[in-house]
């Protein structure tokens, strides 16, 4: 399968120092260089596959049993700013979903996002329930982007939206 | 015992020196090879436990969880002796939890229990589980009757389904190959298919995607499942959820007559079942034979038979292109071969003939004149693959040579005869001239043309229909030096008649009969004659065929 | 707070001004317990662990030195892996992201010590997927270590080299799952597997020898060095030494996290004098004490079970759940497990059809979907218990739902059938009343 896509050189030299790591077997590089890609082209297409395949020669369906596997990768772009909101026990009894429906309507994003991210229509906010992040103690807990929130009520929701937009 | 074939796994044999353990299994004690599952050590006592994703030849997954059994080990006593029972056998402490057959090996006192309240009531849970989100598509499902799922849910489901949530939906007849189909709501991702894939015939291409209850088999976007051993996925699927375009809808296998015999597609001979009906074969399917195919056979083989049923198949004598019946054509064609010298006369015949046939060959050969009439074999060499094709294409290269028909160089000469005009009487046994590479000018020139096979020849004049592979018995030896047996599964179309009782009789118009009147009584004159086979029979020849290089010298 | 905690591993998180860089850790005395383990030899320093009796803090409460007794480095030629579980992913629980957030050079030292003392070359450090911040930590934490050359070649002089790598999840449950980890960290679908044969002691990583340890454990190990085995094994009572970061999250005044000496305190003194009760002076309905795969307790209930006095003899107690010491062996006896240190608290106003939804809609997100019974039985739960929630459903359900759960449980491949089915049985069982009511009826809000 032919593999057009450019990458930058820092991209690919990040890629084969990640491969060092894995002396034994470069096919445990695979979630690795998953993330690098998601964090470079922001979600992993096709092309991301067949190249991240061809690199640790593997059958591009071993790369692709990963990604539909492993929740945190995504076929397809999310929001510029994504919301990721616990639904789990804790989070729950703290006001969890009320938190994920309040955000829903202040981000003006249709969908259900349970386990998958649902996009507001100008594509900037995206939305999902995530599974517990070990923060119970402080729910209702949300991570934007990569960055973590603790006891995350109305008022602190909309100031991160207001932070982030 | 190992295979022949290049299995990754042989679960169900034991290596030659695996010492014998006694174990339990129902109450008996009985003696197996240590280390092996106990699936497969309880079938050697006719103990089957259900399974689905464990297979004797592919690496243990243990995932489908249907061969739970019960098991213990010995009590032990403060020595590590194992305490005994009143009838001086090891006392079985039980395991309170059920474990996996598949993945157990049995052990020195070992108890297993196939059939306890426990396993079935294991049974009845795993069927149940996997028949909440199965479609209830039996009826229109190509499986039904080999269906594992339909099966075991007869004898160790419930009848009725606790089951009211909604059914989760998958892709439904999803093109993954150029000859196979994927339903993955009938799936029961035991991922046997995937093993194979991966592990036997070396293409990596199956695959599961999504999670959980969603799991989906499934191929790369523009990758295909389009090895030359696809087909066998099919086999091995334990429910509808792989099917054959080539088999598909066309008939329920029940109604499916099963005929063993071998593949004729290369030398490796695989051992086949020919499924027919009436004067219709629908399919090929591998047949074990762990000194031959295992389990297996290619997707060529197993097609090949199409040309069976060809709509221009040759199905009635032809003398002159003109319709005749068998009588006159071998008394005139017997007449007309006496009036040729014998240098006149050259023979194409073909390793795809059986060894009765060429046996007989070589009688009439001798009848017109023996070794002064060239005579030889077209061979055909593709490559070999390293799983189960040989490069050598033709079945009975090894029969064709025993039997003095296949003579190096030979055909060279016929060609040259041919084209000089010094043979003028050419027959040619299941093989084409343009094979043979004689040029239609030739071959116009000849004075004789004899066409015996299933297909016409617009320029000869005589043109005898035969039989196909699956419409004969006989025997032939594969590459490995091993005699096999093909058996008739149904008898040949129209007039075409068996090729033995063609060549016989035109051996007794030309040089008197020979009290043959069976292909076993072929075999017998044959075994009479040719060392290698001294002291065979058709009948000893069996299911499973006989290692000549073992047995008799063959050369 | 009328008892006071014994922070061992928590020692330093959240005091003021500590901070998680290699210098602060130093100052603190950091890295000299790795300078006394090098000066040890290998099998002194596992008989330490076996003597401390220190039990896994993962979940299953394994005995960390009998875990490491099985690598048999005579026998075996392969290399031998080290894995520390950072996949925190139980629900209910949260004391590993504190120690790689606030403490991770603790946590790095833990590592290096265990890998030294089981001569291990190659480490990985598998961190769950959502914990990006902790992933950058642990790499910044492992290069100033690696400066340091407390990490690297030749450690400290020693001759001794090893390497330890980052390697994140991607948000999938199951990678806690030692055996599933494993083929994650193999770049495969993380499958459990099965056991026997892929014993990680025996076919772990790369079919070579592999220890699994979770991160609090790893942490332990530095102590029990520091304070030797025996003292460690003072701690605690017997068989369940240590001390234990406990979770509490739910309907109590103050969650959080907390350490005691394992066992040293009830679960009643728990949530009433270290957390201050039920919150809005509700009263309590519920707790599941080990993380959400735990059984569920319920208020009022009295266990009768057989107590090991310090004498060795058993003696049988009536115990109420208020008065349930919080260690292994006793949260065993009474039907449910400490599991991860997670203890969800719910008070009188909860649902108990709603809570379990929430939970089984987890279990049937989460299953890797490779055994049939926990597959196609997790979804299943799921979709009666949030049909039971809605009142959607009858009676005849509930028993469903308790049979499809005892179904799964003993009959799968990894212990998520068990996690995914306990909740169940246990929500089910002991609170069937409200089931078969909310029913017909719905949970109210
Ligand atoms: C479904 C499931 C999830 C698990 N999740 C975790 C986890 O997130 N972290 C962890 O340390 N152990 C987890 N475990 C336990 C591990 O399999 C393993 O027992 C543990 O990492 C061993 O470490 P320890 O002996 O130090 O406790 C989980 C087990 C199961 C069955
Ligand atoms: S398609 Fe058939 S063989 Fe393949 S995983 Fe599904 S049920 Fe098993
Ligand atoms: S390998 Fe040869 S004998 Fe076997 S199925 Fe294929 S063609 Fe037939
Ligand atoms: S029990 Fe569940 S999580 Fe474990 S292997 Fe089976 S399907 Fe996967
Ligand atoms: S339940 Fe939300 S962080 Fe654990
Ligand atoms: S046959 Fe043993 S688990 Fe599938």
């Amino acid at each position: 399968m032919s593999c057009e896509v450019k990458v930058s050189k820092e991209f690919e030299s990040k890629v084969d120092e990640t491969i060092t790591h894995y002396p034994v077997s470069k096919r445990s590089a695979s979630l690795p260089l998953l993330h690098l890609w998601q964090e470079e082209f922001g979600y992993v297409s096709n092309q991301g596959v067949e190249w991240i395949a061809a690199k640790l020669d593997l059958q591009p369906i071993n790369v692709y049993e990963l990604v539909t596997f492993y929740p945190m990768f995504r076929e397809q772009p999310a929001g510029k700013i994504q919301f990721r909101v616990c639904r789990t026990l804790s989070c729950a009894l703290a006001g969890g979903y009320e938190l994920f429906d309040h955000l829903k309507k202040n981000c003006k994003i249709e969908g259900d996002g349970h386990h998958g991210p649902a996009v507001s229509p100008e594509g900037k906010y995206s939305i999902e329930f995530v599974e517990c992040l070990a923060s119970c103690g402080t729910g209702p807990v949300l991570m934007v982007n990569d960055d973590f929130y603790e006891q995350v009520s109305n008022d602190k929701a909309n100031e991160l939206v207001k932070k982030y937009g | 015992m190992s295979c022949a074939c290049k299995n990754p796994f042989n679960h169900d044999l034991a290596t030659e020196n695996t010492p014998m353990v006694n174990v339990q299994i129902d109450g008996e004690w009985v003696q197996v090879p240590k280390g092996m599952n106990i699936v497969a050590a309880a079938e050697r006592f006719s103990k089957f436990i259900p399974h689905y994703c464990y297979h004797p030849k592919l690496s243990v997954v243990g995932n489908c969880r249907m061969c739970l059994v019960e098991m213990g080990t010995p009590k032990m006593d403060a020595n590590r002796q194992p305490i005994l029972a009143a009838d001086g056998k090891p006392e079985i402490g039980w395991m309170p939890r059920p474990q996996i057959g598949c993945a157990t090996q049995v052990s020195e006192g070992m108890g297993i229990r196939t059939n306890s309240p426990l396993v079935q009531e294991c049974r009845k849970g795993v069927m149940e589980f996997l028949l909440i989100n199965h479609p209830l598509d039996c009826p229109i499902c190509d499986q039904a009757g080999e269906c594992k799922l339909q099966e075991y849910s007869f004898e160790h489901g419930q009848s009725n389904s606790r089951f009211i949530e909604e059914k989760v939906t998958k892709p439904k007849n999803v093109d993954i190959g150029e000859r196979i189909v994927l339903d993955d709501e009938r799936c029961i991702m035991c991922s046997r298919c995937i093993r194979f894939s991966k592990e036997f015939a070396q293409d990596d291409v199956l695959g599961f995607t999504q999670r959980g209850s969603h799991t989906t088999l499934a191929v790369y976007p523009g990758k295909r499942l389009d090895n030359n051993y696809s087909l066998n996925t099919v086999d091995i699927c334990p429910v509808g959820a792989l099917t054959s375009k080539d088999f598909r809808f066309k008939m329920r296998v029940w109604f499916l007559k099963e005929t063993k015999s071998i593949c004729t597609g290369c030398s490796t001979g695989c051992n086949v079942l020919i499924g027919s009906r009436e004067s219709e074969v629908h399919r090929l399917t591998p047949r074990e034979n762990e000194e031959v195919n295992s389990l297996w056979m290619c997707d060529q083989g197993r097609l090949g038979f199409h040309e069976i049923h060809d709509e221009n198949r040759l199905t009635t004598p032809l003398i002159h292109g003109v319709k005749s019946d068998w009588n006159t054509a071998i008394t005139q064609l017997a007449h007309q071969l006496q009036g040729f010298k014998p240098e006149q006369i050259a023979i194409i015949a073909s390793a795809r003939m059986t060894n009765e046939e060429l046996f007989l060959l070589s009688g009439l050969r001798k009848a017109l004149g023996g070794e002064s009439i060239l005579c030889d074999i077209i061979s055909r060499t593709g490559v070999a693959d390293g799983i189960l094709r040989s490069a050598d294409l033709n079945p009975n290269t090894h029969g064709a040579q025993l039997l003095g028909i296949a003579n190096s160089g030979k055909l060279e000469e016929i060609r040259s005869g041919v084209t000089k005009g010094s043979i003028q009487a050419l027959l040619i046994f299941n093989e084409t001239p343009g094979e043979a590479g004689i040029s239609l000018e030739s071959l116009k020139k000849t004075a004789l043309v004899v066409n015996l096979g299933m297909r016409l020849n617009g320029l000869a004049h005589y043109n005898l229909p035969s039989s196909s592979f699956a419409e004969k018995r006989g025997t032939m030896i594969n590459g490995k030096g091993r005699l096999q047996r093909l058996n008739r599964a149904l008898s040949a179309p129209g007039q075409s008649r068996d090729d033995w009782e063609i060549i016989r009789d035109l051996k007794a118009a030309v040089g008197g009969g020979n009290g043959i009147h069976t292909v076993e009584e072929a075999f017998k004159a044959m075994a009479n004659v040719v060392p290698a086979f001294k002291d065979l029979t058709i009948h000893k020849v069996g299911d499973l065929g006989i290692d000549l290089t073992l047995s008799n010298s063959l050369v | 707070m009328a008892i006071a905690e014994t922070r061992l591993i928590f020692k330093h998180i959240d005091s003021p001004g500590y901070t998680n860089d290699i210098d602060c850790y130093l100052k603190n005395g950091g890295y000299s317990t790795l300078r006394k383990a090098i000066t040890m030899k290998t099998a002194e320093i596992i008989t330490e662990v076996k003597t401390s009796g220190l039990r896994g803090r993962g979940g299953a409460g394994f005995p960390t030195g009998v875990k490491w007794g099985f690598i048999d480095p005579t026998k075996n030629t392969k290399p031998v892996y080290l894995i520390c579980n950072a996949d925190e992913s139980e629900p209910g629980t949260f004391k590993d992201r504190q120690i790689i957030h606030k403490d991770p050079h603790q946590l790095i030292e833990g590592m290096i010590i265990s890998c030294f003392a089981n001569n291990v070359k190659l480490a990985y450090l598998y961190i769950r997927g959502e914990f990006p911040e902790g992933a950058k930590i642990l790499e910044r934490a492992c290069n100033e270590a690696r400066a340091k050359n407390f990490l690297g070649k030749n450690i400290l002089g020693t001759g001794y080299d090893l390497e330890i790598y980052i390697h994140r999840g991607a948000g999938a449950y199951i990678c806690g799952e030692e055996t599933g980890l494993i083929e994650s960290l193999e770049g495969k679908r993380a499958y459990p597997r099965i056991k026997p044969p892929y014993f990680p002691a025996v076919l772990g990583l790369y079919m070579s020898p592999t220890i699994v340890n979770n991160v609090e454990t790893l942490c332990n190990i530095i102590h029990v060095l520091q304070m030797g085995g025996a003292n460690f094994a003072k701690l605690g009572k017997p068989n369940n030494t240590g001390t234990r970061v406990l979770c509490v999250s739910g309907d109590v005044v103050k969650p959080g996290y907390y350490e005691f000496e394992v066992g040293a305190l009830t679960l009643g003194q728990l949530i009433y004098e270290v957390c201050g009760g039920i919150k809005n002076g509700k009263k309590l309905k519920a707790i599941i004490p080990g993380g959400s795969s735990a059984k569920v307790l319920k208020a009022g209930e009295r266990y009768k079970i057989k107590q090991k006095q310090a004498d060795g003899t058993m003696i049988d107690v009536d115990l109420a759940l208020e008065d349930i010491p919080m260690d292994f062996d006793t949260m065993a006896a009474v039907g449910s497990m400490a599991g991860s240190g997670g203890v969800i608290v719910m008070d009188e106003t909860r649902s108990m059809p709603e809570c379990l939804a929430n939970i089984s809609e987890f279990y049937a997100h989460e299953s890797c979907g490779q055994c049939t019974p926990c597959r196609e039985g997790s979804l299943w739960m799921k979709k009666i218990t949030t049909r039971i929630r809605d009142g959607k459903a009858t009676v005849e359900d509930v028993g469903v739902l308790k049979n499809v759960a005892d179904n799964i449980a003993g009959r799968t491949i990894c212990a998520f059938g068990e996690a995914c089915s306990w909740p169940v049985q246990s929500f089910v069982t002991k609170f069937k009343e409200e089931f078969e009511t909310v029913a017909g009826n719905g949970a109210k809000k």
